[in-house]
């Protein structure tokens, strides 16, 4: 069990990864508008 | 078909792909008379054909332009006219019709098109006017500061709630481990190595989405008030550190799990509420930015477009008819008459004359005039009733907070029985101490209690929009479900709000000369003939001579006519004898040709078709109506007659001091509903427990007002009281679901009957529960009655 000391970590390492992504994102202002990009998805060009 | 996207060649056009498709799909089943229907509905698109060189402008330039470093300018502009994805594909083709355009975005939601151009290529007002010919009219957005900090909040409070939820994911899944091994299949050294991971884990979340809280908690203690973030970091620093020290002296139950989960569920419904509360503010913001963004100024005799943000006191602006004001000043020169609605909620034109006070965002109806600016931009009087509309919406406090104050106290009872519980157990059985104290932390989180309110109140009030419902705060909805007294004005309200000609005896011929005598008039009732009578051409009338308040007269193709009230025109015309009125609500027309009278008409404010089956709808279930109106008393104990009103309820000849005089008695003995609209019930709607502007309504009065009706008549009325009680009624089953989970929970617990691995089982289906109950309640949805 003693894998927990290595995969533990790791999996937080993981989760602070995602966490950094999302905060990147939300300032990139990927959540500003989430009505129109659905309705971008019509432009077929 | 938008001018721009005509192919040529196609025998048939379309503004986007959707449209193309669509047809092409109709077209095929044979279906296309569909589109001789669907024509007489659709307005068509209609470009102002205004130049829009004031976008050009270097004022205007200073006040909404960015230059980005590429080279590039960027603005963004307030769209007419924008509802669905045909209205994306279509802005965003501007680059490609428009030479120099390098991106142009849409914000449906909210109407804003993000436009980013090269100024050596293309010019703004080329830019403007492209988005006319398609249809969306462009105004410059003034509210682009206040939208940056808007955008910095919201992402914040983003970031915060996606951080706490990571971290409560985590501590969560660090708990199950430790209450699974809680029966005593843990060993030590894993347990201490799993309450070290989640305080490690747990940390972040206090230091950076937890820390409003804290710093709610301490301006709030600066100013020696205690605010509902006092309790909730108490509680949260209380967990912690408890929690910490537990830790480090490895014995006694930690709370990470518990705290990091309060912190993503009070956050989540903070951001609820704030979203709320923005819907208000964001209507004020849009009339705003739909007031003239240009104005005619007259310098040394030329007239120049200029945006109205650049006008100063003492410039003299040119108003043709149909322009809208653009800034508070007095009438230089010219005559007219205004429709000040926006103010003041009448329909009624208003005369003006040189020497008058006029005031931006009413409309010049007749004829052009010259102001002198006294107040533009900012200092006007509808720049100050938007500030007051947004401040008021900001200030109020919703019931959510009482949910979250109530959550804190919670937290710091439920700290204190799990001590409680520690110790007690310590005596009886140390070895299941931690358990049963751990399982009482977890079984009694009080996030269902967090979410109940403001979920079901924002659930209610975004349903309520979608049906032309807007509610300013969940308070106005607590005091709605409950039957009171509902005062109802009667100009605007209950009746249409405009005269018209009820009934007509009389020849055809008639209605030329009459129409022809009233053209030059500004009068109600020359409105009302103008209206009744839309396809009848008049002839010119010489000599024409007003009487105010009386009747006119005048030389109609050589007859000499007189129109006006029957004392009027009887000591000029005789007649064969005059009918009784119908009515006392009604005023007596008569028309006399060469000195005989000729016909008759009646006219009034006629009642709403939906204001009598609305108030027998209030009525049946429980609430007394009365009327309060500044009208003639005869004419409001006619109109509540007709409604089937007791006459003590029915006042007129209420000034706006006596509305809010009878208001203000009657809040003694209960809740009053102040329905209305209009600047003279400004006052009487402030007062009420709620007050309520109908459509048509004035900014005057939604700034005082808690509900704005967007639809026309009283049936909203109805549907707002019922959705009201529905919503308390989910409301306090969510409150008392979570409250009876609660108590059964931590009486379980307590007795050492829930083995934490059952609580944590428990605990999130507490909250599935009230949050699927909130959004599956039909609070809005269920139509008008």
């Amino acid at each position: 069990v003693s894998v927990l000391y290595i995969v533990l970590p790791l999996a937080l390492i993981i989760v602070a990864a995602a966490v950094g992504a999302y905060v990147w994102a939300v300032k990139r202002g990927q959540f500003d508008d989430l009505d129109t990009p659905a309705m971008r998805a019509v432009d077929d060009e | 078909v938008p001018a721009g996207l005509i192919e040529d060649v196609a025998e048939r056009q379309f503004c986007c792909a959707g449209c193309r498709t669509a047809y092409a799909i109709i077209h095929e089943h044979g279906l296309d008379r569909y589109y001789s229907l669907s024509e007489q509905r659709a307005a068509p698109v209609r470009p102002t054909g205004d130049s829009f060189e004031s976008f050009d402008h270097t004022a205007f330039d200073a006040l909404y332009v960015e230059t980005l470093p590429s080279g590039l300018r960027r603005v963004e502009l307030y769209l007419e006219g924008v509802h669905c994805a045909s209205c994306v594909w279509l802005v965003e083709r501007v680059p490609l019709i428009l030479k120099g355009v390098a991106r142009a975005e849409l914000n449906v939601r909210r109407s804003l098109a993000t436009v980013e151009w090269n100024p050596v290529v293309v010019r703004l007002s080329d830019i403007a006017r492209q988005l006319d010919v398609l249809g969306y009219t462009p105004h410059p957005y003034r509210g682009a500061a206040r939208n940056a900090i808007r955008t910095r909040e919201d992402r914040a409070m983003l970031a915060r709630i996606g951080i706490a939820a990571a971290i409560a994911i985590n501590v969560m899944l660090a708990a199950l481990a430790l209450y699974s091994g809680g029966g005593g299949g843990i060993g030590a050294e894993w347990e201490r190595y799993f309450r070290w991971i989640s305080f490690i884990v747990v940390t972040p979340a206090m230091i950076w989405p937890a820390r409003v809280f804290f710093a709610g908690a301490l301006a709030s203690l600066r100013v020696r008030a205690l605010s509902m973030d006092v309790p909730i970091a108490l509680g949260l620093a209380a967990g912690y550190i408890q929690g910490a020290v537990n830790t480090i002296a490895d014995e006694g139950p930690v709370y990470f799990d518990g705290l990091a989960v309060l912190i993503f569920a009070l956050l989540v419904g903070r951001y609820l509420q704030m979203r709320g509360q923005r819907a208000a503010a964001d209507s004020a913001e849009l009339l705003q930015s739909l007031t003239p963004s240009t104005a005619r100024v007259v310098e040394d005799g030329t007239i120049r477009t200029i945006p109205s943000e650049a006008l100063v006191p003492g410039a003299v602006v040119d108003v043709r008819a149909g322009d809208t004001i653009p800034a508070d000043g007095t009438v230089e020169s010219g005559a007219s008459a205004l429709d000040c609605s926006l103010l003041t909620g009448e329909s009624k034109l208003v005369s003006v004359a040189p020497g008058d006070d006029v005031f931006a965002g009413t409309v010049n109806r007749r004829g052009g005039i010259r102001v002198l600016v006294t107040r533009p931009g900012e200092t006007s009087r509808v720049a100050h009733l938007m500030r007051q509309v947004e401040e008021s919406a900001a200030r109020r406090a919703p019931i959510v907070q009482s949910a979250n104050r109530l959550a804190g106290v919670f937290v710091a009872v439920v700290l204190v029985l799990a001590t409680g519980t520690w110790i007690v157990w310590q005596a009886i059985d140390p070895a299941r101490a931690v358990d049963h104290a751990i399982a009482l932390l977890i079984v009694t989180c009080p996030c269902a209690l967090a979410l109940s309110t403001p979920l079901a109140v924002s659930v209610a009030i975004g349903r309520a929009a979608r049906h032309g419902i807007l509610v300013k705060g969940g308070d106005a909805l607590e005091a709605l479900a409950r039957p009171s007294l509902v005062l109802l004005d009667k100009t605007g309200t209950i009746t249409e709000g405009r005269a018209t000609v009820v009934r007509w005896s009389g020849p055809d011929f008639v209605k030329r000369v009459v129409l022809a005598v009233e053209a030059q008039s500004s009068h109600p009732v020359a409105d009302a003939f103008a209206r009744a009578w839309p396809g009848v051409a008049a002839p010119v009338a010489r000599d024409v001579r007003y009487t105010a308040g009386r009747g006119v007269e005048g030389i109609v193709e050589g007859a000499r006519v007189v129109v006006g009230s029957p004392a009027f025109v009887l000591t000029r015309a005789e007649s064969s004898g005059v009918a009784s009125r119908t009515s006392e609500a009604l005023t007596t027309i008569l028309v006399a040709v060469n000195g005989v009278v000729v016909a008759e008409a009646e006219i009034g404010d006629t009642l709403r078709p939906d204001a009598a089956p609305a108030v027998d709808a209030l009525r049946s279930r429980g609430w007394r109506v009365g009327v309060l109106s500044g009208d003639a008393q005869p004419v409001v104990d006619a109109v509540g007659r007709a409604l089937g009103l007791p006459a003590d309820d029915c006042v007129g000849d209420a000034t706006p001091e006596d509305k809010l005089a009878r208001v203000q008695a009657e809040l003694r003995s209960g809740p009053v509903v102040m329905v209305g609209d209009g600047v003279n019930d400004a006052a009487a709607m402030a007062a009420a427990t709620v007050g309520v502007s109908v459509h048509g309504g004035a900014e005057a009065s939604l700034r005082t007002a808690d509900v704005y009706l967007a639809r026309p008549g009283l049936a909203p009325l109805v549907e707002l009281t019922e959705g009201a009680q529905r919503t308390l009624a989910v409301i306090r089953r969510n409150i008392a679901f979570s409250i009876v989970y609660n108590i059964i929970g931590a009486g379980l617990a307590m007795a050492g009957m829930m083995p934490p691995m059952a609580a944590a089982v428990l605990m999130p289906a507490s909250s599935l529960t009230v949050v699927f109950a909130s959004w599956r309640a039909r609070t809005f949805d269920g139509g008008p009655a």
